[in-house]
Formats: structure tokens, sequence, C-alpha cells
């Protein structure tokens, strides 16, 4: 009988996802204990806090000699270069993004949230907590508690702490979805056909973690891939679980044809959070599909590379064809997170090790999410500006004339259009020409002529916007809400992101390169 | 074997070089920049700065006259231009016998026309930008003839070009003054077309574009390519130069204001063409074909450039003709080889100096006829513009080859090394001198000669001293600038241009006597033509072929307006048909496919959840038949 031996937990190491829950939990207590009055600054505080001292960790223990690179907690966190750079990545745009939960100019002094979300839209109820002017200052918890399971899901070395990972991540998202100032109803049902169907996605999920675990007699991704090299049964259970697993990370990406809940939760959240959900749950998302795909799977890449690359292209098709005709802007930006999604498959399909002066797959889809990110996170702060007396105006029509009233707003929303488009000179343009050639060298090329082809009529969905805004007569009643620096700083820091990752993207290109190799 | 220059780098004052080019150009960045503040002084600054560059480029040249022979051709490097991995191009000037001379007559004329133009353009309410033009004129023309490589040579050429463009068109509320500028421009593009190819051939096969290597290289040069460089480069001639076939432009080009006729289209830019076949002396001398080319485009274009100025009544216009003509014998020499070089440069001289005054004389005459281009209009003026009559019929007796006068020497080489080298080319120079002598002479006659036939309402007068000195100086050079240079001009320019120093003397050889017989005979054909009969108000219908095609530019528009506008037309025409009923159709028809597509794919998003877990359902099922098929293939 083996004796008990004391867990290990290396926290330095960890220390960055132990910040970042750690306030999220002082962030309960502070609803808890502080008066009403100081909660919003204290609450404001404290993210930013987390956000810089898991930052210096982060930093920190990456550039320790000793045990920066390894196994960690009894193998289930795996601390490699994906996990630092995507640590990092959700790390900065966890903050853009709670930087526009805490903009309150914009709204005459309220949150995007509602003031009372448990109670009956159009009750009395909400009415009096209107008037008394409170605000869910619990919606800074519940995203740090989300970013927390990001955190961890992109780095889990087992499937179990991936699944419980998912589950962290996903549950404070569902709250979150739900507690839109405006528009509560549709900002509920949103919410509840988020929870519904991600519980379906997480059961498939579940799943798939059981019958892998029946084929292979283990959670741990590098058992795994030891079983499927040295096969013992038929692989029918294998396949069967990978199915199952795709399903469950494939509906998180939002990649057809698990993509439904997509544009109605983008819509119906309030939009600080489809900004937060459109950037930093993609990124987990993907990370941990490819980690799990790559690390635990890859012996079986002949079999789960057709599978991605159809879901890519049907991804990308359906994403560009439906934005052609969207008439709604949040909408549109949830069909091209979806058209993302399918270019980002596109270059995990191609599963390629890079050699000298090639980027890794994984290297390029980082650079890609990081160029969208930015992109996307000043593309969901400027949403929020453009209002009209009763809040976001979210019609494109209503954008009409946004250049002749703000140009300079109008102007970097277009470059943040370009750059989704991927047109030279913009990161979105280098991200793409990173993944497609990652797709390329993978022999994926018809895969990648089909995502040229997807990229060709994007470009016109994106076009259509610039056109709206800055040739179209004026839209009446209007106007660029007055917001202070809190949303002006992710409009301005992604908008000058994109510009830079465009004009020298070497050293972001260094640094992905560098950091793109998965242990087990 | 040509000797090839030696370059020495440049030291002493030598290394200010660039402070001619720089003066203009800052200058006409100040008038066009700081508006109307500098519009009482703005023209006294123009000219100043052509005066600085005037002694700047007069004071090198004296140290240039002292130096040793071996050690006159300086070069001064300015920075590093552009920086490939294949070539390196450095910006630089080169100082020699030939830039230098260039350079004096460009300040020197260019700054007696500041002059005169204070005084020609005293009433326009633009002068200011006027002068600015000209100055950044005067800048781009340094640019183009103190490169030290063809690429640099390519910015003032380009230069030049705009310049011209700007000041033809600059009275522009002139619908033909805004045409002939567009025409100018164009027409100068397909020129441009042969230099930059030429120059893309050298930057391939020689890896630079400097003047000393492409000189060196061009000894190892395939006929081939020595040929299509040398046609090439005589394209971009023709352009900058108005010869045949891109000769209509220059015609047109005298809706300019005169001073700019005079400077541009006469004395300086339009001799461009020929600044460049001599410095492209050793690629000429690589291939017989090349030179035969410019052999023929001179002889051709003195011929119909005479032609020309036989049959206008426009003043300006039978001077451009000349202009035409005479630089036709200009590139008649150049392409002769070594006996010619030397002579092309030397004509250039000379009738930068005659053909500048008497431009500036015809546009004292339009002062004086309240801007009357029309000679019918004219007639006993030598009366009543003194200055004005003598200065011109001392360019008019240069022109013609009056024995001692400046053209008498440079035009008389030009044809006795036409006969050396080719009896037809030598013909043809001589018959052009002829009818060079007939159509000045009719010029002489109606301007300044028989009855007065002035529009009523027109009092003719002298025009005031700011325009006669400029033209007292011009006169005088037109005088002496031949005796002055003829036994000089040839060993000086040697070692830049590697001709054959003939010998040179005051008494004419048996060609010499037979071109003084042609010119007498031009003359009196003239006299008894216009001389000695009333001159008709109009001019007579005609049916003479010879006088129709003349009249017409020997239908050069027509030419061009056949051959290459109505095609060029007819071609954008099926284009944009086809752009508009294929393409675009094509274009449309896959948008609204898409956008169909959109509108009924949009359909599943139907806002039930229930359909939603369904629609995952059905994917779960897409996906283990993708599995099982990739299993299976």
């Amino acid at each position: 009988m083996n004796p008990i031996t004391a867990p290990t937990f290396e926290w330095l190491q960890l220390a960055p996802v132990l910040v970042v829950l750690l306030a999220a939990c002082l962030g309960i207590v502070i609803e808890a204990l502080v008066p009403r009055a100081l909660r919003f600054v204290s609450q404001v505080a404290l993210f930013a806090l987390a956000a810089v001292v898991a930052f210096g960790f982060l930093v920190v223990s990456w550039n320790e000699p000793k045990n920066s690179i390894g196994l960690m907690a009894m193998g289930s966190i795996s601390l490699d270069g994906p996990t630092y750079l995507m640590w990092g990545a959700l790390i900065i745009f966890g903050f853009l993004s709670l930087l526009i939960f805490a903009e309150r100019r914009l709204g005459n002094g309220n949150s995007s949230f509602a003031a009372s979300a448990a109670s009956v839209p159009g009750s009395p109820a909400e009415t009096e907590a209107g008037v008394a002017r409170h605000e869910h200052t619990e919606v800074f918890p519940l995203a740090l508690f989300s970013l927390s399971g990001m955190m961890v899901f992109v780095a889990a070395n087992d499937l179990l702490t991936a699944f419980v990972a998912l589950e962290v991540m996903s549950l404070p998202l569902y709250l979150l979805s739900g507690m839109a100032r405006r528009r509560r109803l549709l900002s509920q049902e949103a919410a509840l056909k988020y929870f519904l169907l991600g519980a379906l996605s997480s059961a498939f999920f579940l799943f798939g973690i059981a019958l892998v675990y029946g084929y292979t007699g283990s959670f741990d991704l590098g058992r795994i891939n030891d079983a499927i090299t040295n096969p013992v049964y038929g692989a029918g259970l294998l396949y069967t679980g990978m199915a199952f697993l795709a399903i469950g990370l494939l509906f998180k990406i939002g990649a057809v044809p698990f993509h439904n809940w997509v544009p109605d939760v983008y819509v119906g959240a309030p939009t600080p959070v489809t900004g937060f959900m459109a950037i930093c749950t993609k990124l987990a998302a993907v990370g941990a599909t490819v980690r799990i795909f790559y690390v635990a799977l890859g012996a079986e890449r002949w079999s789960w590379q057709p599978l991605l690359a159809t879901v890519a292209v049907v991804t990308m098709a359906l994403g560009v064809v439906v934005a052609l005709t969207q008439t709604d802007m949040k909408r549109l930006l949830a069909y091209s997170s979806i058209s993302h999604a399918g270019f980002i498959l596109v270059a995990v399909v191609g599963a390629t090790s890079g050699s000298l002066g090639q980027l890794t797959s994984f290297g390029s889809i980082l650079f890609y999410l990081v160029a969208y990110g930015f992109a996307t996170i000043a593309a969901f702060a400027i949403v929020t500006m453009v209002r009209d007396s009763t809040g976001e105006v979210h019609a494109i029509s209503g954008w009409a004339g946004l250049g002749r009233k703000n140009p300079l707003l109008a102007g970097i929303f277009a470059v943040l259009m370009l750059s989704f488009a991927g047109i030279p000179l913009t990161g979105g343009f280098i991200g793409k020409w990173a993944v497609f050639s990652a797709a390329w060298r993978g022999g994926y090329s018809w895969l990648v002529l089909a995502a040229v082809a997807a990229s060709l009529v994007a470009a016109y969905v994106y076009l259509r916007v610039i056109v709206t805004m800055f040739f179209a007569p004026p839209a009446e009643g209007v106007t660029v809400g007055r917001a202070s620096g809190l949303t002006w700083v992710p409009v301005g820091l992604g908008a000058l992101a994109t510009a830079w990752l465009g004009l020298f993207p070497g050293p972001l290109l260094d640094l992905v390169d560098a950091a793109s190799i998965f242990i087990r | 074997m040509i000797t090839l220059e030696t370059l020495v780098p440049a030291t002493g004052l030598f290394s200010y070089a660039w402070l001619m080019i720089v003066v203009p150009a800052v200058v006409a960045a100040v008038l066009l920049l700081f508006g109307s503040i500098l519009d009482r002084i703005g023209h006294w600054l123009a000219v100043a700065a052509v005066l600085v560059s005037f002694t700047v480029a007069a004071i090198l040249f004296v140290q240039l006259l002292g130096a040793d022979p071996e050690s006159r051709a300086v070069s001064v490097p300015l920075f590093e231009w552009i920086t490939t991995g294949m070539w390196n191009v450095k910006a630089g000037l080169l100082v020699d016998q030939l830039s230098i001379l260039f350079a004096m007559l460009i300040t020197g004329v260019g700054a007696l026309i500041h002059i005169y133009s204070v005084g020609y353009m005293a009433h326009d309410e633009r002068r200011r930008r006027f002068f600015a033009y000209l100055n950044l004129f005067i800048a781009a023309m340094l640019i183009l003839v103190l490169a030290d490589n063809y690429l640099v040579l390519f910015v003032g050429w380009e230069g030049v070009g705009l310049a011209s463009y700007l000041l033809i068109g600059f009275w522009q509320y002139k619908p033909s003054a805004a045409a002939a500028a567009k025409k100018a421009f164009v027409m100068n593009r397909v020129g441009d077309l042969g230099m930059t190819m030429a120059i893309m051939s050298m930057l391939a096969l020689f890896g630079s574009s400097s003047f000393t290597d492409v000189n060196s290289g061009a000894a190892h040069l395939t006929p081939f390519w020595a040929t299509t460089i040398g046609l090439l480069l005589l394209l971009g001639a023709c352009g900058k130069s108005a010869q045949v076939p891109l000769q209509a432009w220059l015609l047109d080009a005298m809706e300019g204001p005169t001073p700019v006729s005079a400077l541009i289209h006469a004395a300086t830019m339009v001799t461009a063409g020929v600044y460049l076949v001599v410095r492209s002396h050793e690629i000429f001398g690589m291939s017989d074909a090349a030179s035969t080319a410019v052999v023929v485009v001179g002889c051709v274009t003195l011929l119909a450039g005479a032609w020309i100025g036989t049959s206008k009544d426009d003043i300006k216009k039978v001077l451009a003709g000349s202009t035409m003509s005479q630089i036709g014998y200009m590139m008649l020499a150049a392409g002769l080889g070594p006996v010619g070089y030397a002579f092309a440069i030397f004509h250039l001289l000379t009738h930068g100096f005659f053909k500048a005054n008497m431009f500036l004389g015809a546009g004292s005459v339009m002062h004086a006829m309240d801007d009357d281009v029309n000679m019918r209009h004219y007639g006993a003026l030598a009366k009543v513009t003194r200055i004005t009559f003598w200065t011109f019929a001392m360019g008019y007796l240069a022109i013609i080859g009056f024995p001692g006068l400046a053209g008498y020497f440079s035009k008389d080489h030009i044809i006795e090394a036409a006969f050396e080298v080719s009896t037809l080319a030598g013909v043809c120079a001589l018959v052009g001198a002829g009818i060079t002598a007939f159509y000045m002479t009719r010029l002489m006659l109606m301007t300044f000669f028989g009855e007065k036939r002035w529009r009523p309402g027109v009092h003719p007068h002298e025009s005031p001293l700011v325009m006669t000195v400029p033209l007292i100086i011009l006169a005088f050079f037109s005088v002496i600038a031949g005796a002055l240079m003829n036994w000089w001009i040839q060993e000086w320019l040697e070692p830049a241009v590697g001709n054959h120093v003939h010998e040179v003397s005051l008494v004419p050889g048996p060609i010499g006597w037979a071109t003084l017989a042609v010119v007498a005979a031009g003359v009196a054909l003239s006299w008894w033509l216009f001389g000695t009969k009333p001159i008709p108000d109009v001019a007579p219908a005609s049916a003479n072929p010879f006088t129709v095609a003349g009249r017409n530019d020997l239908f050069g528009d027509a030419i061009n307006d056949t051959l290459v506008v109505q095609p060029t037309l007819l071609a954008a025409r099926g284009l944009v048909a086809t752009d508009d009923k294929l393409i675009d159709a094509a274009a449309n028809g896959v948008g609204t496919m898409f956008a169909g597509l959109s509108s009924q794919t949009r359909r599943l998003q139907t806002g039930q959840v229930r359909s939603y877990a369904l629609t995952m359902t059905i994917g779960v099922l897409l996906v283990g038949a993708v599995l099982i098929l990739t299993q299976l293939g």
C-alpha cells in the first residue's frame, strides 16, 4: 500500500490564477462588508490591483530560471509557453473589459448593469431599485471568477480540471448575461438560452471525458496520448469521446453548427459583458481546444483534422454570409466573431510545429487572437458610446453619418473594421496571413483557399459599416456619449495596438514564436 | 577610343555647388507658401535667387577655367538616396565642362528673362506665383544638368516637365492654355516612359545609373541592349525636345506667357534632349542603329519645323517652329557621333542666346500691339520700337547665319559635319538653312517693315527699360557668342563628350560658301514674296499642299488623333462597356446571390432555444458522420 503523500503546490508559479481567484473572493467580502456607496469604487480598485499583481507574478514566475516550465499542482496544471502567453492575454483583455464594466459617466452615473437584476422587469420593485440608484457591484467578482476559470481552463493538464474550469468560467457568464440595464427581458432570455445550451454542451463535454477515460484509463492529457500511441482496444470509444469533447469545445468557441447561442447572447447581454465574452471566452476556449487536441489527441490528428476543417469551412461561410444582411451592430459583431472562430480553426487544423523562421500553429493562433482581441475590445467599447436618449444605439442605420459627428471615433472604428476584414497595415491582416500560412504548411491548401474566399465576402460586411458611417446622411438624435477614460483607454489602446500590430508585428511574432511549445 | 572622364572629388567652393539648386528651390517654396505677404517684393526675391545661382555658376566656371584639364570634372556627392540590397543610388552632382556651360546658360539667360518678366508680368495679379514657378523651373533644370546619374537627372527631368506644365497653363482661365498644358504634359509622359525604361535597363545591366558607371559599362553592352537603351533614351529626348514624332506639343505651348516660351520652350528645357544624347554618347557610340535614328529624327525635325515656320502668321508659332528646327540641327549633330557632339552643344548655346533674344523681342512687340500675335496686323514697327527692332535684327542675323554672328559659326559646323558623315543629312541641313533664312526674313518683313496694318486703337510703343535691357544684353551675345567660343569650345568639351577636334577657320570652305548662297537665296525669295507686295490682311486661301500642310502643323494633331487618341478612346469605351455589362453584372450577380443566401440562412436563427438545441443535436450527428467518413476514407 502506498503511503499518502502530501500534495505539492507551486504557489509562486500559480500565483497569477490565485491572485485573480482571491480577488474574486475578496470582492464577495466587499459586497458583504463595505457600505453600498463605497462598493463600486472598492471593486474597481480591487480588480485593477488584482490585474496588476497577477500580471506582475506572471512576469516574475516566467522569468524565474528554475521551475518556470513544467507540470504543476500534482500534474493537473501544465505551465508552459502557451499557458504564460494565454494568461498574459487573458489578464490584459480581462482588465480592459472590466474598465468598460466600470464606466458610469456614459449612462449619467449608471453602469450598464441592471439596478436590481432579480426583480421582475417592469415591476415596482425594479423601479424602486432604480430610483434608489442601486447597482450590482457583484459583476466585478463574477467576472473575476469567470476569468480565473478561463485561466485554469487554458492550463488544465487533465480533463477533469478542464471540466471544472469550464464550469467556473461559464456559470458567472450566464449570470452576467442577464444583467443588462436596458431591454431586460431580452437580456434575461439570452441568459436563459445561454445557460440551457451551455448545460447541453457541458453534458456532451463530460460524456466525452467519460468515453475517453473509458478508452485510455486516464484523465491526464499526457497519459491519454500514451494510450493512443499504444492502442489496446478498438478505437470506436476514442472516436466517440473525441467527437463529444470537440462538441463541448466548439460550442464555447462559437463554431457552426454549435453557434446558435452567439447572436442572441451577444445582443442580449450588457455590451461590456459581450466584449468580455467575445474576447476572453474565445481566447480560453481556443486555448483549451488547442491544448486538448494537440497534447492529448495529437497522435490521432488524421482523424480530427478533417472534422475541424469541415467545421472551419462551415463556420467561416455561415458567419460571413449571415453577417451580410445584419442590421444590428452587436449582431453583426456576433456573426463576425463566429467567422473569426472559423479563421482560427483553419490554423488549428494546420497543426504545424513550425521550423526555423516559421510560426507554429499555436503561435499564429495566438497572434490572431491578440489582434482580434484588441480590435474587439475597442469595437465593443465604441458600441457603448454611440447613444441616443434611451441608451446605446445598436441599429446600424443609427450609426449613419457618425464620421461627420465624431470623425475621431468613426475613424478608429473604421480602422477596427479594416482589421477585422484583414486589410494590410492592420493587425488583422498579419493575423490572417499567419493562420493561413500555418494551415498551408499543414497541407490544407484547399482550406486556405476557402478561407481567402470567405475573407473576401467578409470585407463587404465591414466596408458596409464604414460606408454607412462616412457616406450616409447623418441619423437624427444619435450622438457620441461623453465617456470617461475608463472607456477611452480600451478604445485608444485597442486602436493603437491594431495599427501597431499591423505596422510592426515583429516583436509579438517573435514572442509567440519563442513560447509556443506545449508540454505533456 | 574615346577618353573617359576622370572625376575628382569636390573641394573648396565646389562643395557648395548645391547652392545653385537649393536657393531658387527654397525661394520658389517661400513664394508659394507665404502667399500675398510677398506680393510686392516676391519677383525681386526670385530675380535675386537666380542671380545667386548665376554667381555660383560663374565662380565655378572661372575655377574650372583655371584648373588643369585633367581635373575639370568634379563630383559633388550629396547623400545616399536609395539603398536596397541590389542597388545603392547616391544623389550627387557632377560639375564638369559640359554641365557648367549649361548651368551658366540656364542661370544667365534665366536671370535676364526673370528681369524681363518683372516688366512683362507687371500687370498680372498672379505675378508672385509666376515667379515661383520660374524659380522652380530653374532649380529643376539645374538638377537635370548637374545630376551625376540618370536617376537624379530624371528628378530634374520631371521637375522641368512640371514647371513647364504649370507655366504653359499659367493663364488657366483660357481653355486653350489649359488644354495646351495638358497636351504638353501627356506627350512628355510618352517620352518619360522611354526614359524610365532606359534607366531601369541601366540599373538591371550595370547595377548603377551613374554616368561614370554607364559610360564605362557601355563598352560591354551587347548590340541589342545598346540599341534598345539608345532608342529609349532617344524617345525620352524626343518628348522633351519636341522632336518628331512627339513634336506636336511645342506649338501649343506658346499659349504660355512669352518669357516662358523664351526660357523653357526655346533656350533651355527643350534642349535637354540634346544634352541627354550627348551625355549618353558612349551608349550611342556602341550602336549605329541608335545614332542613325538620332540623325533621322534630327533631319526630319529640322525640315518639319522650318516648314511649319514658313506658313504661320502667329509670330510666336513661327519662332516655335524655328525652335523645333534648330533643335533638329542639334540632334543631327549629336547623332553624327564624335564629330558632332561639341557642335551640338555649341549650337545649343548660341541658339539659347539668339532664340531667347527673339522670343523676348516678340514679347516686346506683343506688348506694343496689345498682345496681338498675328503678324498680318503688324508692319512698320522698325521705327516705333527701335530697341526691339535692332535687338531682334541681331537675333535674326544670328539665326540665318550671317557671317561673323553666332549662328554662322555653330550652324555651319553642323552642316559641314553632316556632309562628312552622310551626303543626305548634309543636304537636309543645307536646305534647312535656306528655309530658315526664308521664314525668318518673312517674319522680319511682316513685323518691322512694309505698311502699318495695325488694328484700330492700337498705339505701339517701346517697352520699358526693364524689358529692353535684357534684350540688349542678349542681342550682344547673339552677335559675339559664336566668335567667342568658336576656337575654344571643342577642346574644352573634349574630355566630357569625347568629340574629335576639328580645324576651324574664319574663311568658309566650299560647303560654307554653298551655305551662304542658299541662305542668300532664301532671303531673296522671301524679299520677293513678302517685301515687294502688300501683305493681305487675312491669310489668302491656298490650295498649295505645302502651305496647307504647314498651316496645319503638318497634320501633327490629326496624326496623333487618328493613331493614338481615337484608338485609345475606342478602347476606353470598350472597356467601360465591358466593365458595366460584364464585370459589374457578374459582381452584382454574385452580390445579389450572397444577399439572397444570407437572408435565407438567417432564418435559421429563429430565437427558439428548442430549435437551437435541435441544431446542436443535428450538429452532433454531422460530427459523427464526418468522423465515420474519415475512418472509411
